[in-house]
């Protein structure tokens, strides 16, 4: 069974798109960094939370067929990048989305979805998923 | 700093190896490299290896001491490192090789890139392949290996940066010279029709769009440039061997159609050589997707954004074309790409060409060659220049 | 003080399958089964649906219409629902995290097959009127399960809502709550089984019709009314049929249930019914509505409350969050095939 740990700890940005924001340059960081790779030094400290939208559009997408286990009863799925209304791209799957009438620009939000889990009798991951903005 | 020639090269055939284990490849490779530079085992110094993954394939780590110890090079307790930098193991081992040798710590350096895919089954295969994007938040979020690529053919066709069909017309140009490589795992020509209609893997992109599973390894053998004549009247300068890194995760960019580690460890290749993209008469590209070919020719500067795939579909790029002669081994879509040895294989097809030993795809008096290699999804990225003595 | 709903979220999956696709694959006339049952369709989650998320899209629907509430408020959350994903490791701590309600908080799951979500409700009331908390949260949610090939498999769908119980700016009152429960195995699912059981026919007058009656007819006498005080009616939905029976051996008009009853739309919901009953008439609902809900669980035993909607639910923010009637609006229609490989019923490769 692998580390139910190694997923735990990543729940505030799989859940609620937590990441991080340097109060030094106001750079934004999604996942969330401890170190502002662009101040380094001058930011350390100065790091804090920061909530990012879950509203955005499609910047570009895929629909993919050759699919990992976790998403072989949902193949063939569309992933795509994001970006959320306060600018931040982000990769994630869009789903419950006619496969066909995807479209970059395409209004997005983001949801809470099982992406994966570990066999049937582990832990299971949640994590943000993006569907059409109803 | 010495400068550095490349004396031998020797590659396996790549492709599905079944009854070949990854041991019996990777020496298959460096005995050929050293019988090419004409030198025994006992002239070696050092060993750098390019695998990208034998922990997963064949759960097998510290591979650089099994090399060293089935090519006899343990005898002589040669130190052998492995290097792992994704797609671009091969290319980034060569580096390590090459500073060896232009440092004057090592005399003789012998690098191999190895890697035994077919030991696992191919969706397997392909989560280790997505290990080398962001592994929590891209391929752990349900982004593949090929969904990223495609997301970057998208944009571009979004962008009006390159069409399908020149996307496409990166396989038809790799396939052509596969077909006149005996070493190459597809010998076969193919039209623009193959590849449009062939199998979705991630849109737009298509079976025929991607670099196959592979089986193989490269090898090839450095020595002091000075020293080259010593063992060998057939060898190449390494003018340049540059690399760059850039973030792990593709949409931690703000322009995702260009490889900004291609770009910069490019910039300082040709500044190094002293050349410019233009004096570059054939270069092997990392087409693990026609996109990444494409954006690769772009990047590397032989074509301003927009035109590569133009130029591809044209026909330039093939052997005697009016362009650079690109992939002329078959490049990874069709020679194959066994992943830590697809980096050095790229460098021996430059160097057999700048020794005018390529045969039927030879490019006529070709002075200068360029080898390109990146991993991930253009998170790190090896540009080597070499130069025809 | 004045406890009752601060807040509410629905949210029901897309894709939904018909009777008669599912009587086609196991011989029966399935159009005819459902106008019997009256149910048209029902809603299918996707394979990455579970309870967990549809509890959580439920729970952030009813947070995004009141921005003022800040969610470190919340002092309990209940999850009712008889599919949780796991057996055990509540459901309720990860919906508490999804809204970042989390830590300085109580939680757990409910289970009392289709009226855990009510349950959770009356819950909160307590540990709200007794000051113990200022907002709890109740959600009834389920991806319920029928046998293939049984009479559930045709009713039995997925979908949920969430209440914000609190005293403060409360958009409609509870003014009672009060309950009917027996020992009436009616419908059980052992651990370990994948699919529940049923007593069949005796579901039905000693098990759904009693239960539902007696705890109506309780609360008509506690509080004095009788069926035409209330401009809006909600009862138990395992089928169309009988809520809209129940309604009219109690006095209750067509018009009194139109709002409250979706499973004629969407199937049964099980602990996610009557929350989303009750949703679908608060989001129509205006100042001094009166609303009558009855619950029923199996096992057995029938909540019911007595609510009325206040002036606050004209500065509530509703709009911030979809509406029933958006959320149902563009369904996807699957057939068995895909209906069997959403629900995990196809056995595949490990």
């Amino acid at each position: 069974m692998a580390s139910v740990a190694k997923e735990w700890r990543e729940i505030p940005g799989r859940y609620n798109l937590i990441g991080t924001k340097c109060g030094n340059c106001g750079k934004i960081f999604f996942p969330s960094r401890d170190f502002c790779p662009v101040c380094r030094r001058k930011g350390i400290g100065k790091i804090e939370k920061y909530k990012v939208a879950r509203t955005g559009e499609v910047y570009t997408f895929t629909v993919i067929y050759d699919a990992p286990d976790a998403n072989v009863r949902q193949k063939p799925y569309a992933a795509a990048m994001v970006r959320t209304d306060d600018g931040i791209l982000i990769s994630g799957q869009l789903v419950d989305v006619d496969l066909d009438k995807i479209e970059i620009g395409m209004r997005v939000r983001a949801v809470l979805r099982k992406l994966d889990s570990d066999g049937a009798s582990g832990v299971i991951h949640y994590g943000f998923k993006f569907v059409p903005e109803l | 700093m010495r400068d550095v020639a490349i004396i031998g090269v020797g590659t396996t055939a790549f492709g599905e190896h079944w009854d070949k284990s990854f041991r019996a490849i990777g020496i298959e490779a460096g005995m050929k490299a050293m019988a090419d530079a004409g030198i025994s085992g006992s002239d070696i110094d050092g060993m750098y290896i390019g695998n990208m993954s034998a922990g997963h394939f064949i759960n097998q780590k510290n591979i650089a001491s099994l090399i060293a110890d089935y090519s006899g090079m343990s005898t002589n307790h040669i130190p052998a490192t492995r290097i792992e930098a994704g797609g671009a193991s091969g290319a980034v081992a060569f580096r390590q090789a090459f500073m060896a040798v232009a440092s004057g710590l090592s005399d003789i350096v012998l690098v191999g890139g190895a890697e035994k895919m077919t030991d696992l089954d191919d969706v397997k295969i392909n989560s280790v392949l997505d290990t080398t994007a962001d592994a929590e938040w891209e391929a752990g979020m349900g982004m593949t290996f090929a969904g990223l690529h495609a997301m970057i053919a998208q944009r571009m066709i979004h962008d009006g940066t390159a069409t399908r069909e020149e996307i496409a017309s990166f396989a038809v140009n790799s396939h052509y010279h596969g077909a006149l490589n005996p070493d190459a795992q597809f010998r076969k020509a193919i039209t623009l029709d193959t590849v449009l209609k062939s199998g979705l893997v991630a849109s737009p992109l298509r079976v025929f769009d991607c670099a196959p599973i592979s089986d193989g390894a490269a090898s090839v053998v450095l020595c002091p440039l000075e020293d080259a004549r010593k063992y060998t009247d057939s060898f190449v300068k390494v003018s340049a061997a540059e690399q760059a890194s850039d973030t792990l995760a593709l949409f931690q960019r703000e322009d995702i159609t260009s490889f900004g580690a291609t770009v910069a460890a490019a910039q300082k290749a040709y500044r190094k050589a002293g050349i410019t993209a233009k004096d570059i008469d054939v270069a092997e590209v990392h087409d693990v997707f026609t996109v990444s070919g494409i954006m690769a020719l772009q990047d590397l500067g032989f074509f301003r954004k927009g035109e590569a795939g133009k130029a591809v579909l044209d026909g330039q790029c093939q052997v005697g074309g009016s362009a650079v002669a690109v992939n002329t081994s078959g490049g990874l879509k069709a020679r194959g790409h066994p992943i830590g040895a697809t980096g050095v294989a790229q460098i021996a097809e430059i160097a057999q060409q700048l020794r005018g030993r390529a045969d039927k795809r030879q490019v006529e008096n070709a002075r200068y060659g360029l080898a390109q290699s990146t991993g991930g999804t253009g998170s790190v990225a090896a540009v080597t220049v070499m130069e025809a003595i | 003080m004045e406890v009752g709903i601060v807040s509410y979220g629905a949210y029901v999956p897309r894709y939904r399958i018909k009777p008669e696709e599912i009587g086609r694959i196991w011989g029966v006339d399935g159009k005819a089964m459902g106008k019997g049952l009256m149910i048209n369709q029902k809603s299918v989650p996707s394979p990455d649906e579970d309870v967990v998320t549809i509890a959580t899209e439920a729970a952030r629907f009813m947070m995004a219409r009141v921005p003022e509430v800040d969610p470190q408020d919340i002092g309990a959350i209940y999850v009712g629902s008889e599919s949780h994903p796991y057996a055990v490791k509540p459901t309720a701590t990860i919906v508490a995290e999804s809204i970042e309600a989390t830590p300085a908080m109580t939680a757990a799951d409910l289970e009392f097959a289709c009226k855990a979500g009510t349950a959770g409700i009356q819950a909160c009331m307590g540990l709200v009127g007794s000051g113990m908390v200022r907002y709890g949260v109740a959600i009834g949610a389920d991806t319920s399960q029928g046998a293939p090939g049984d009479a559930l498999e045709y009713s039995a769908s997925a979908g949920g809502a969430a209440y914000l119980i609190g005293s403060e700016n409360v958009i409609a009152k509870i003014n009672r709550t009060l309950s009917f429960t027996t020992d009436t195995p009616d419908f059980w699912r052992r651990e370990g089984q994948p699919y529940p059981l049923h007593g069949g026919r005796f579901t039905g007058e000693p098990a759904y019709f009693r239960h539902v009656t007696s705890a109506a007819k309780m609360m008509l006498d506690a509080m004095g009314t009788q069926p035409s005080d209330y401009d809006h009616a909600v009862f138990h939905q395992p089928n169309g049929k009988f809520p809209t029976r129940v309604a009219k051996q109690l006095g209750f008009t067509p018009e009194q249930i139109q709002y409250g009853l979706l499973t004629p739309e969407i199937g049964n919901t099980y602990s996610g019914a009557v929350p989303l009953g009750l949703a679908s008439i608060l989001d129509h609902a205006k100042p001094g509505d009166r609303i009558f809900v009855t619950s029923y669980g199996s096992g057995a035993g029938s909540d019911a409350f007595d609510i009325t909607v206040t002036d606050a639910i004209s500065g509530y923010k509703r709009d911030r969050a979809p509406v029933l009637e958006k959320i149902l609006a563009d369904p996807v229609y699957v057939d068995y095939g895909i209906y069997a490989k959403f629900k995990e019923k196809i056995v595949m490769p490990e």
